[in-house]
């Protein structure tokens, strides 16, 4: 009944998404600067049916109808209502059904949005976004269809992967997909754009809130990833360097290139084209991430049950995406004279652009070269977590430098009046670092300079708030999101040197000792719960320096449907730092193999993020309220 | 020219990249270790499974072919093999080396009991250590080598009746 | 002048005094450094498998033995081959991997500095 109602919406849709394009195209030809009624129509009308099929795939999970095979494969009876819901989207298809769902209203709102911009150009986004639509709708009909059935109808799910159960990976993808979809609205708008030469400051209100709202939704949904990572994957990182991660971090490198070069063009009215490349390469990147992660030629901790062909499905719709829009490219672009004085804001902001580029070429010639050697030479390699750290880590630290200088250029010719000044931040920036050394740890050369360029970015912030309250022209979004990247990256120098992590094994009523700390294995409990059995354990932490005792809990838990063992970490986590274990069984032993950690400023690390990304929320209302 | 020089470039390394993932997508995601046939097995040192000995490069260069295969009592695709092993036995070229892998004495015994000892040299590796020295992650795996202790074949996971053929071939070509 | 000497002298010493530094073997960044063959996508460090317990037992010994960390990698990577260490090695496959980055960057300042050189006609 419920595979019907959303198959027949899902047709119905393409159908409507057809009308579209075939109106838009007599709409074209008709005079006047109005879009007809009834293409508001049509396109509301389609909204809606997508919205009810993606509300009947969210019923059929919280009813438990097991007659649909995702429904069938990714849910139970016995799964608390709030993972029912999330486990909508924690599978291929449902994720699928939720990319159309946001792809379609972000469709509808920029056509509702836009109404004081180019009719040519509104009409030609709409189109390209239908086309978009549609191949979403082919994927989820003849491909991966959520509303496919099963007989005979099952009695019992397989139920949700348990690691998948978790608040933080229930908000993630819908998180993520906001910036992935997000970014679709200005690739749409960069091809109408060159289709009808609406370029210019015109282009730029265009698409500056998506890009802005895009790119803060990314920022947030990547964190939610990975403080998902932290709590639940066990290992107490937050950052593996996975091809899953690095496929969400491609479009955000572009869009946030975009995201300044759009103040280029719109203050000086260059670097138009650069811009429509960026466009492109966000959205093109996002559903190269994508084909990555669900056609299975990488191994990665996020399984999504793989399957080539869709795959081939997913990476033809790249390949005509890509081609269409280099050969459009390639056609209208003109070199038009970017021509820069070497001091200036415009040059900065290129050497942003710079380096997201190369962070951005870097993770996805890490993340594909393996498919590279595989395919050329039939030689498996790894890269992982050294590569990145060895390549990235030395240029974030001139990336720092350059962040703290740049916002304060000038436009057009800049003049280093405040050389004085930056002398004395660095000389502070200095001793905060020798005094973090001096009296607590020693560490690598690179973390010293990683600290110094931080610590450098977050002064010249202030110094740059100050002076702008002076000024009484308060850039409050660019501040917050600066100074906050120094701080993230400070807090995760910070974590990275002065983390502890300790190993071994235990029985119950042991004694650890390391350091100045004491770990003992007092007790053992076993407990059921609604879905699962729960070994836990219990720990006290004494810490001999403070005298100061905690008791931490980690658990193995052993799921029924599907039949999985899970370790749930312990964290205590106060202002400062984190406590972290571990515990897991040892086949045909009474040991329990125990991970200690102490992760310091684990909070402000999710803080930097979180403030990143508001950064970007806040310019957006600014944004707004200065238009309308 | 030079414009389009460069237009050409850029649609060559689209294409290039675009075909290497065409291509990627039919190649089997699992990985396994086989492409290390060909390397030589060094510093062998295994202790023997009931007497205090430890069995050598030595012991294995006496031997024209050798068959190292790695096994459990709690493992049960090594049941599956078990049959093949037994009959390989009969080779004239080819010993047998059995490393028993972080098994219990008495069930190691047992077993070998109801299915039959098909082991010419038998070792026991009780915490597994000696097993990352043959490259193994997983039971049961066998390897076999020649007189220079060179590895002939890998064969991962349980060995099947092809198995069996061809490792009596790759012995009867000497 | 004087000023100028005084003040990069203090950078130089500040500098220099925070790197008097000892390395060592961090075990825990080695283990991480490794493939589980036997997981989904995660080092030896985050996994529970018996694969994973073996081989931390064997690098553990090998770090008592005196090993330093690249004997470990090398021997690992002629046991399981290259796909089980995550710092792929320089050699003819990976060149690429390694040079290209580098090259974009360099590439990049390139581009940046002939654009910016022309003096602003606008």
């Amino acid at each position: 009944m419920l595979s019907s109602i959303g198959n027949f919406l899902l047709l119905l849709s393409t159908i409507l998404s057809l009308i579209v394009i075939y109106t838009s195209f007599k709409n074209l030809n008709e005079k006047g600067n109005l879009i007809s009624k009834n293409l508001f129509t049509i396109c509301s009308l389609q909204c809606t049916f997508i919205i009810v099929s993606f509300f009947t795939l969210v019923f059929a999970f919280i009813i438990s109808d097991f007659s649909l095979v995702t429904v069938y494969q990714n849910s139970h009876t016995a799964k608390p209502i709030f993972y029912k819901i999330s486990g909508t989207w924690g599978n291929h298809e449902g994720s699928l059904m939720l990319w159309l769902i946001i792809l379609t209203i972000f469709s509808f709102l920029f056509l509702v949005s836009s109404k004081n911009k180019k009719k040519e150009f509104r009409i030609y986004t709409l189109i390209i976004q239908n086309l978009l639509i549609i191949c979403f709708l082919v994927f989820l009909l003849f491909n991966s269809n959520p509303f496919g059935i099963v007989t005979p109808v099952p009695k019992e799910g397989l139920g949700l992967n348990p690691i998948l159960q978790d608040p933080a990976l229930a908000i993630h993808p819908p998180l993520l997909y906001l910036g992935f979809v997000g970014s679709s609205i200005y690739f749409s708008a960069a091809i109408a754009s060159l289709l009808t030469n609406y370029s210019g400051k015109l282009f730029v209100n265009a698409i500056k809130k998506w890009v802005l709202l895009s790119w803060s939704f990314q920022t947030i949904g990547i964190l939610a990833g990975s403080i998902w990572a932290y709590y639940e994957l066990g290992w107490g990182g937050f950052w593996f360097w996975d091809p899953v991660e690095n496929a969400s971090l491609f479009p955000w490198f572009s869009m946030t290139a975009l995201l300044h070069s759009l103040i280029v063009l719109e203050k000086r009215d260059k670097l138009y084209f650069w811009v429509i490349i960026l466009c492109i390469i966000t959205f093109t990147s996002s559903v190269a991430g994508t084909f990555l992660v669900r056609s299975g030629v990488l191994n990665s901790v996020h399984t999504f049950a793989n399957d080539p062909s869709r795959g081939i499905y997913i990476l033809s719709f790249l390949s005509i995406m890509i081609f269409g829009s280099a050969i459009l490219l390639l056609k209208k672009i003109k070199s038009n004279n970017f021509v820069f004085n070497t001091n200036s804001k415009e040059t900065f902001i290129l050497v942003n652009n710079w380096f997201m580029i190369f962070y951005l070429i870097t993770i996805f010639l890490g993340t594909v070269y393996p498919i590279f050697t595989e395919v050329l030479s039939d030689h498996k390699i790894s890269v992982g977590p050294p590569f990145y750290n060895t390549v990235i880590i030395p240029v974030v630290v001139f990336f720092l430098i350059f962040m703290s200088i740049g916002p304060q250029a000038r436009w057009i010719k800049n003049r280093f009046d405040n050389f004085k000044q930056i002398v004395s931040i660095l000389i502070c920036s200095l001793l905060i670092n020798f005094c973090i050394f001096y009296f607590f740890k020693s560490y690598s050369v690179l973390s010293n300079l990683i600290i110094i360029s931080s610590s450098f970015l977050i002064i010249s912030s202030f110094n740059d708030a100050i002076k702008s309250i002076k000024k009484n022209n308060f850039n409050i979004s660019r501040i917050i999101s600066h100074s906050a990247f120094g701080f993230l990256i400070l807090f995760i120098g910070l974590n990275h040197n002065f983390s502890i992590e300790e190993e071994f094994n235990l029985k119950i009523g042991q004694i650890q000792k390391f350091e100045n700390y004491n770990i003992r294995f007092t007790n053992l409990n076993l407990e059921d719960h609604e879905n699962y059995k729960a070994i836990i354990g219990e720990f006290k932490v004494n810490n001999l320096d403070k005298n100061f005792v905690q008791i931490l809990k980690p658990e193995i838990r052993i799921y029924e449907k599907p039949s999985t063992l899970t370790y749930e970490a312990s964290i205590r986590s106060n202002i400062l730092e984190d406590y972290y274990v571990t515990m897991s069984n040892i086949d045909r032993s009474d040991y329990y193999n125990i991970k200690f950690q102490k992760k310091p400023f684990m909070i402000w690390i999710w803080i930097s993020v979180i403030l990143i990304s508001l950064g970007g929320f806040l310019r957006l209302f600014r944004h707004e309220n200065k238009i309308y | 020219m030079k414009i389009k020089f460069i237009k050409f470039i850029i649609f060559f390394i689209i294409f290039f990249v675009l075909s290497i993932f065409f291509v990627s997508l039919n190649k089997d995601p699992l990985y396994s270790t086989k492409d290390l046939e060909g390397e030589k097995i060094q510093d062998i040192s295994l202790n023997h499974f009931s007497k205090n000995e430890i069995i050598s490069n030595q012991d294995l260069k006496k031997n024209k072919f050798t068959l190292i295969n790695f096994w459990a009592s709690w493992c049960a695709p090594c049941r599956l093999e078990h049959p093949y092993l037994v009959k390989l036995n009969k080779e004239d070229n080819l010993k047998i080396l059995g490393v028993n892998f972080k098994d219990k004495k008495q069930n190691a015994i047992k077993f070998l009991n109801d299915f039959g000892n098909p082991y010419d040299y038998l070792a026991k590796d009780t915490t597994g250590k000696q097993s990352v020295n043959f490259g193994i992650y997983g039971i049961p795996e066998s390897i076999l080598i020649n007189k220079d202790l060179i590895i002939v074949k890998k064969f991962i996971g349980p060995l099947t009746y092809n198995d069996y053929i061809k490792i009596r071939g790759a012995v009867k070509n000497e | 002048m004087n000023k100028i000497k005084f003040i990069i002298s203090i950078i130089f010493f500040l500098f220099v005094a925070s790197n008097i530094l000892a390395a060592s073997i961090n075990k825990n960044e080695l283990f991480k450094n490794i493939r589980c063959l036997v997981c989904q996508g995660q080092s030896i460090a985050d996994s529970n498998s018996d694969f994973a317990r073996t081989v931390k037992l064997v690098i553990n010994d090998q770090i008592k033995d005196g090993k330093t960390e690249k004997e470990i990698y090398k021997f690992l990577v002629e046991k399981y081959g290259e796909w089980i260490v995550y710092n792929p090695p320089l050699n003819k496959y990976n060149f690429i991997l390694w040079f290209f980055p580098y090259f974009i960057l360099i590439i990049g300042g390139f581009l940046i500095y002939i654009l910016s050189k022309k003096k602003d006609s606008a």
